[in-house]
């Protein structure tokens, strides 16, 4: 039987950690990422699972350490923030290139400086072209679903990657919600035991990791990471699917939300889908015809998908919690990936993005309504005002 | 060059599955510098045979002793030069400054073009 429980996200992902009782755990704490490995670390102390955790002294190490045990056939966890992904950066690359499933937790801070230790999405955004299938994950909830999904999707022998789960730094991390936590038998039957094709500890079929790899293959080997995300997409969904069957809910590469008869909508990942639907429940009760695009899947891009979705809108908002510096506009990556999506695949649709919430910077419904109704604007004028707005930063 | 093989058909990740591999890849052509066995110096200390980082010190199986250089692996790195303690001694006994090809030397490096049998 599940139970309900009061958790913060970080507990909600250390718990989805001490349920999946991975071999191997290494991680340094850095914050807003902390209380997983500290709630981790009691678990283990406790003798909740049998996992061998190992401190190290820095990312750099954590990632590296990770990427060794997984290489010897072992089922990997660990979890970072900003500037602790940043300084694993280097492996952050090596454990996708070595095809390594290992599961990460990215709670998600803004990356220095000046330093900050709030929420935006400027740590992940960095790590969209490292080879790592990413998740977002609007609450506590949903970072504890994808946990065990990662885990499944990572070890899909025609995937093999590693896979970052996200969550909003503080805003999710730290607030406590209620969690519907699943009987530790049943999730244990869900992720099954991982049965490594290549351990470096099966001694009978000695092996190289990591060998020098270059101008005659090494591109091989990057074109065998292509076909690892596009299978992906399909795994991701089989996975969810298996999952609703199991636990009752819907997983898909994003959300929609009262999007199927709406006329314009909002796309924003993580914490502020959740206020945004509020805001949708707000406008649509004065018969606005408005919706949501919540992305769950940020690498694979699900660009045909979303397409589709966003198709038949007369004006699509993006909400970026971060900036590309010197692209396009000086536009936030989901806006520029969606943007590039739509028009590829024909849907021609005035589209603005709203970088917002840098730094931890709150965002209010009041300020997400603002965003709605200039979308309606665009709806009506078919005109785009502004391209990039920077939402809510002071003149 | 043997035929390069497709994506599809090589381990993922750059994964050898094979132990002892590196036998295939002769990394001789490498080589600058060729070490030469001056056979009479040596006193068979097998020091060369400890450090060279190739294994490519070649040892008479019967009476193990060493034997001369497996050139299809050895890059001339130069350690078994630097480490033979004969060599030591010829330069501590001649009072000067000695090229690395002088004929007293029990290993010797050549000059892989000026090389000759």
């Amino acid at each position: 039987m599940s139970r309900f429980e009061a958790l913060t996200g970080d507990n909600a992902f250390a718990m989805a950690m001490r349920q999946v009782n991975p071999d191997v755990v290494a991680a340094y704490p850095i914050t807003p990422q902390t209380e997983t490995v500290e709630f981790f670390a009691e678990y283990v102390a406790d003798g909740l699972v049998d996992t061998e955790f190992i401190c190290v002294e820095s990312e750099h190490s954590a990632m590296s350490a990770c990427v060794g045990a997984s290489a010897a056939g072992a089922r990997v966890m660990t979890a970072t923030s900003a500037n602790g992904l940043a300084l694993m950066w280097e492996i952050v690359y090596i454990a996708a290139s070595l095809r390594c499933p290992i599961v990460m937790s990215v709670v998600n801070r803004a990356l220095s400086g000046p330093i900050n230790i709030h929420c935006d999405h400027s740590d992940v955004m960095g790590m969209r072209d490292s080879g790592w299938i990413i998740l977002f994950s609007e609450n506590g909830q949903e970072a504890y679903d994808n946990a065990f999904q990662a885990v499944r999707i990572g070890e899909h022998p025609d995937v093999l990657l590693p896979v970052a789960v996200c969550q909003d730094g503080f805003i999710t991390s730290h607030a406590m919600e209620r969690v519907e936590v699943y009987d530790d038998a049943d999730v244990k039957a869900f992720i099954g035991t991982y049965r490594p094709q290549w351990s470096l500890l099966d001694l009978e079929h000695p092996k190289t990791y990591g060998p020098l790899d270059f101008y005659d293959y090494y591109y091989e080997h990057k074109r065998q990471q292509v076909e690892a995300m596009e299978h992906a997409q399909r795994v991701i969904l089989e996975v969810a699917e298996e999952f609703n069957r199991k636990f009752h809910r819907n997983y898909g590469l994003f959300e929609p939300y009262r999007l199927e008869d709406a006329e314009v909508a909002v796309v924003v990942a993580n914490s502020t889908a959740g206020t945004a639907k509020v805001v949708v429940d707000a406008l649509r009760a004065e018969g606005l015809k408005v919706g949501l695009l919540k992305p769950r899947v940020f690498r694979p891009f699900p660009a045909r998908e979303l397409a589709d979705a966003l198709g038949h809108l007369k004006a699509v908002a993006v909400m970026d919690r971060s900036i590309s510096f010197g692209a396009m506009d000086n536009a936030g990556p989901l806006f520029l990936e969606l943007a590039a999506a739509l028009a590829l695949h024909g849907v021609q649709v005035p589209i603005a993005d709203y970088v917002f919430g840098l730094g931890g910077r709150d965002i209010r419904p009041g300020e997400i309504e603002r965003v709605y109704r200039e979308a309606l604007q665009m709806a009506e004028t078919g005109q785009v005002a502004r391209r990039v707005t920077y939402l809510s930063v002071r003149e | 060059m043997a035929q390069l093989k497709g994506w599809k058909e090589i381990p993922i990740g750059g994964m050898i599955l094979e132990a002892g591999s590196a036998m295939e890849y002769r990394t001789g052509g490498w080589r600058a510098f060729r070490p030469v066995f001056g056979e009479a110096a040596c006193i068979h200390c097998m020091q060369c045979w400890l450090f060279c980082p190739d294994s490519s010190i070649l040892v008479n199986g019967e009476n193990e002793k060493m034997a001369g250089f497996n050139l299809d692996y050895c890059k001339g790195c130069g350690i078994c030069a630097s480490v033979c303690p004969v060599n030591a001694k010829v330069i501590r006994e001649a009072g000067e400054a000695l090229k690395r090809d002088d004929p007293r030397l029990c290993i010797r490096m050549v000059e892989e073009g000026k090389f000759k049998e």
